[in-house]
């Protein structure tokens, strides 16, 4: 049991951007959330962290439907990192990270000062922002404010983790490490992401979208294929798998080859 | 801890050393002894009319100050958190003028008047306001520089329904005194309007300290706000309308004083830091020193012409307004 979609439809500002998505990640898996731009997956995630809700079908957490549940409930056990998440507050890292306590703290103040310090301290360790604890937020990259999300959201100690795009304007390295640092945590991770190759080297399963419909889901080998990538992206890829075994995406500029492996039924109309 | 133990003493030194200046020549020893006279701590001789200009004029003066300096920080501050907007201000937004008018309609036009008051009236006006910025900064597509835009619209509405009011139903009198009220005068406060500053700016401040973990987490945002825990509509909505509140009860008893709400919050973030456990008091604290030492010079700086206390907030306050303005360019 953990956070499930099941046959959620959202439409938003009259467009239908979820239709009909089920999402049932096993307890402990990275799930990566994958498609075009205005495919659905931010408006997907934002409807399994509760800030919106579905026209139909329902988010259930533990088996208890999503609204039925208060913020503060949902907020102990679903964290959420979204885009564009910045301040003009001259606010210092600990404080940011700080703010994931605000979930497990009664009405009229700290539940247990000590354990929320301890909460801080571990999740600054394990986004490496120990010695940027100090630091004001003006003062970081964009990659050490996108590692402040993650630890804020690790400081709220939850059972799931959501994450919009992530890897935005991070360099290759920081990309690999964020990745590597979510994969590791025990708990569930849903992601979006556009990287192919980094769904594959990250993520146990993937979930590919296109408008607002899943298309094909399972381990990333299931489903990254170069058939897939032509349908759903628009773009001739190819799929290997290197001699270590991993799966490679590779892209090839220009216009799709009608002549592809594609049947005619496949084949994007030619617009 | 020690900070506000401090601050509270620094309110009370500034009360009691602001009672002291003026025409009428009283020591800081006659305030103590007309202080625990009236508290009837003691039974020290005091002339007849040093205990009057001590506890019927200056005293209460002082008092509706502090309060009106910390409640118009608190609403600052509030608001600055929850619309995000490091310009927000109860004056710079048209609340302040919305009140304004609604005190006018209710004082000069009689309307009302023995059920609502000129608080009630103020209350109304500051809601009416509020909501039309919000509606015109949501029409013309949200962000920070269309609050402030809708601010100046909503400002320049009611201002000009204020003048209305006035030249078309008040006498010459009733205009005379309700243009030095506009611009903000503490002139000739009595204890009952102290007792209704301080109850409402008092439930304020408890009130903005209990969701003072729920302001911090507007910091990055409504969606991680909502995240973090918090009901973002609902929150919100209170602690505007508790600010709207406080507001028109301040406006109601000095008029619009201005420049208070926006400067002061910013004050106590660059000495305080931005959590609001510490912001609120500390905001409070400064906001009631800084507004007792402005009352205090207006009243004795041109005597025996008063200066209404709005102008003094105002020549302190357009200066801090512009700083703040360019520190943003830079950060931008």
């Amino acid at each position: 049991m953990t956070l499930e979609a099941d046959r959620v439809v959202w439409h938003r500002g009259g467009a239908l951007v979820v239709d009909q998505v089920t999402l049932r990640p096993a307890p402990g898996t990275t799930i990566g959330l994958l498609g075009p731009n205005g495919s659905g997956k931010s408006s997907l995630l934002r409807l399994l962290g509760g800030t919106a809700k579905p026209d139909s079908g329902v988010v259930t957490l533990d088996g208890a439907e999503l609204r039925s549940l208060t913020r503060r409930d949902i907020a102990r056990a679903v964290a959420v990192v979204s885009q564009h998440a910045d301040t003009d507050v001259d606010i210092r890292v600990r404080d940011v990270v700080r703010l994931g306590r605000i979930p497990h703290r009664g009405s009229f103040g700290t539940a247990s000062a000590t354990r929320d310090e301890e909460a801080v301290a571990d999740a600054l360790r394990h986004a490496g922002l120990t010695d940027k604890a100090d630091q004001r937020w003006d003062t970081l990259s964009g990659g050490e404010r996108q590692r402040a999300h993650i630890a804020r959201a690790l400081a709220q100690e939850p059972r799931e983790l959501l994450l919009d795009e992530p890897t935005n304007h991070l360099d290759i390295r920081h990309q690999l490490e964020l990745l590597s640092l979510v994969s590791r945590l025990p708990v569930t991770s849903v992601i979006a992401l556009h990287d192919l190759n980094l769904a594959a080297t990250f993520c146990d399963e993937v979930i590919v979208l296109e408008r607002g419909r899943a298309v094909a889901g399972g381990t990333p080998r299931e489903v990254l294929t170069a058939e897939l990538i032509a349908r759903v992206y628009g773009v001739r890829a190819r799929v290997g798998v290197d001699e270590r075994g991993r799966l490679t995406v590779l892209f090839e500029p220009g216009p799709l080859d009608e002549s592809a492996e594609l049947t005619p039924e496949d084949a994007p109309r030619p617009w | 801890m020690l900070l506000l133990a401090g601050g509270i003493v620094a309110v009370a030194l500034s009360v009691g050393a602001a009672i002291t200046l003026g025409p009428a020549d009283v020591s800081l020893v006659n305030v103590r002894d007309v202080l625990l006279n009236h508290l009837g701590l003691a039974d020290i001789p005091v002339r007849v009319v040093k205990d009057a200009i001590v506890w019927e004029e200056r005293l209460p003066r002082a008092l509706t100050a502090a309060a009106a300096g910390a409640g118009l920080g608190i609403c600052g501050a509030v608001m600055q958190s929850l619309l995000r907007n490091p310009l927000a201000d109860p004056f710079l937004l048209g609340i302040s003028s919305g009140a304004s008018t609604g005190a006018v309609v209710i004082g000069v036009l009689g309307v009302g008047g023995s059920v609502l008051g000129l608080s009630g009236g103020a209350f109304i006006g500051a809601l009416l306001a509020f909501a039309l910025v919000m509606l015109l900064a949501r029409l013309a597509g949200g962000g920070t520089d269309r609050v402030i835009l809708a601010g100046v619209a909503s400002t320049q509405l009611f201002s000009a329904l204020t003048s209305f009011v006035i030249f078309a139903f008040a006498d010459a009198d009733e205009t005379r005194g309700v243009m030095f009220w506009l611009l903000g005068s503490l002139e000739g406060v009595r204890w009952d309007d102290v007792a209704l500053c301080a109850v409402v700016v008092g439930v304020g401040i408890a009130l903005c300290l209990t969701y003072a973990h729920a302001l911090d987490a507007f910091s990055f945002g409504d969606e991680i706000a909502a995240s973090l825990g918090i009901a973002v509509s609902r929150v919100r909505l209170g602690l505007l309308v508790l600010t709207a509140l406080i507001t028109a009860t301040l406006v109601s008893v000095t008029g619009a004083i201005g420049f208070v709400g926006l400067v002061l919050p910013h004050a106590a973030r660059f000495l305080f830091g931005p959590r609001h456990a510490a912001l609120i008091p500390a905001t409070a604290l400064i906001g009631a020193v800084f507004m007792v030492w402005v009352d205090a010079v207006s009243r004795v700086a041109f005597q025996p012409t008063p200066l209404p206390v709005g102008v003094g907030t105002a020549l302190v306050g357009v200066p801090a307004f512009v700083l703040i303005l360019v520190r943003k360019r830079r950060a931008a």
